[in-house]
């Protein structure tokens, strides 16, 4: 469509993203509830219970969307760190920084979860096996991450110091996927694979992808609430942010 | 195939006896993200409010107000 086309680039400066950042935000938080409600339903009340793990096995609807998103994000952490590194974006890098503290969290949530699922299923609640191990070792790199950042001052350097580690880090990330083929785990293999049909009934596996989509809308709405912060702050001493908080900018 | 698995709501509390586990795993996530947006929402006001006050003390300065009891400008600019 000739003439319609919109210049995606204007949006890369902090000046033009703040305020659509702000005006999608919203979106994003509805469409998180709505994916949660109906995931968490069919998950919690109507999925039937699990052959060889009861009623225990529910924990998947937690479990599994919280780890995915714990590989996930640090990919577009370390994707977006990497284009900042690269050609010198100022925003790629303030979203890097924006990520990081929900990726934790999403990787100490799926060792939580994962914790209280071992616990009657393996009874134990931790062991050190390789998806465990990568798994830790995940949130060990998130939390280098944000320690190296906030132990820099300048914070050009800190976007750099902070992008050569995230991308070190990606190799982490395979071995955390494919630890359960390549090694001999304790940890299940993968309830839902690419290649062949799933091994789960169809309201376990809507369930389980409704409740990933609603933590991924969440992840995004976060990390955009998240990186309107850095820009105001980083941004401090230009004129747009001047007239942005003139203009009777309260939240 | 859409309806209620669970006869009662003691059943499903009790989650065939791994209740404490899967509703531990629910209270924690649930908090954890309730408790991150929330904080994000209050420090973004916070932030806002730092920076408008800021703002308002150096343009009272620039003003040739030299009744202001700070000389300088204060709060690392420059």
């Amino acid at each position: 469509m000739p003439g319609t086309s919109i210049n995606w680039y204007r949006f890369a400066s902090p000046q033009a993203f703040y305020p659509l950042a702000g005006r999608m935000i919203p979106w994003f938080w509805a469409l998180a509830a709505v994916f949660g409600v109906a995931g968490l339903y069919l998950g919690f009340l109507v999925a039937p219970t699990d052959a060889q793990q009861g009623e225990g096995y529910r924990i998947i609807f937690l479990h599994v969307p919280a780890s995915w998103m714990s590989m996930f994000i640090y990919l577009v952490m370390a994707f977006w760190a990497g284009l900042g590194l690269a050609f010198n974006f100022r925003l790629s890098a303030m979203m890097a920084t924006a990520l990081a503290p929900t990726g934790a969290l999403f990787a100490f949530l799926s060792l939580w979860t994962g914790a209280l699922w071992g616990k009657p299923m393996w009874g134990t609640w931790w062991v050190w096996d390789a998806r465990l191990t990568s798994e830790l070792i995940l949130l060990f790199l998130y939390v280098g991450f944000i320690a190296l950042q906030s132990a820099i001052d300048d914070p050009r350097r800190a976007d750099k110091a902070g992008a050569i580690l995230a991308l070190v880090g990606v190799v982490n990330i395979p071995i955390i996927y494919f630890s359960v083929k390549w090694w001999n785990t304790l940890h299940q293999g993968s309830s839902v694979s690419l290649t062949k049909s799933p091994s789960m009934a169809t309201t376990m596996l809507w369930g389980m992808l409704l409740c990933a989509l609603a933590c991924w809308m969440y992840a995004i709405a976060v990390a955009l609430m998240r990186v309107r912060m850095i820009v105001l702050e980083r941004e401090r001493q230009t004129e747009w942010v001047r007239e942005v908080l003139r203009g009777g900018e309260s939240a | 195939m859409m309806g209620i698995y669970w006869n009662s709501f003691a059943e499903f509390l009790a989650m065939g006896h791994h209740g404490i586990y899967v509703w531990g795993a629910v209270g924690v996530m649930a908090l954890a993200m309730i408790l991150e947006p929330l904080l994000l929402v209050r420090g973004q006001k916070a932030l806002v409010a730092r920076l408008q006050s800021q703002f308002r003390a150096e343009s009272r300065d620039n003003s040739g107000d030299r009744r202001a009891d700070r000389p300088f400008h204060s709060e690392g600019q420059h």
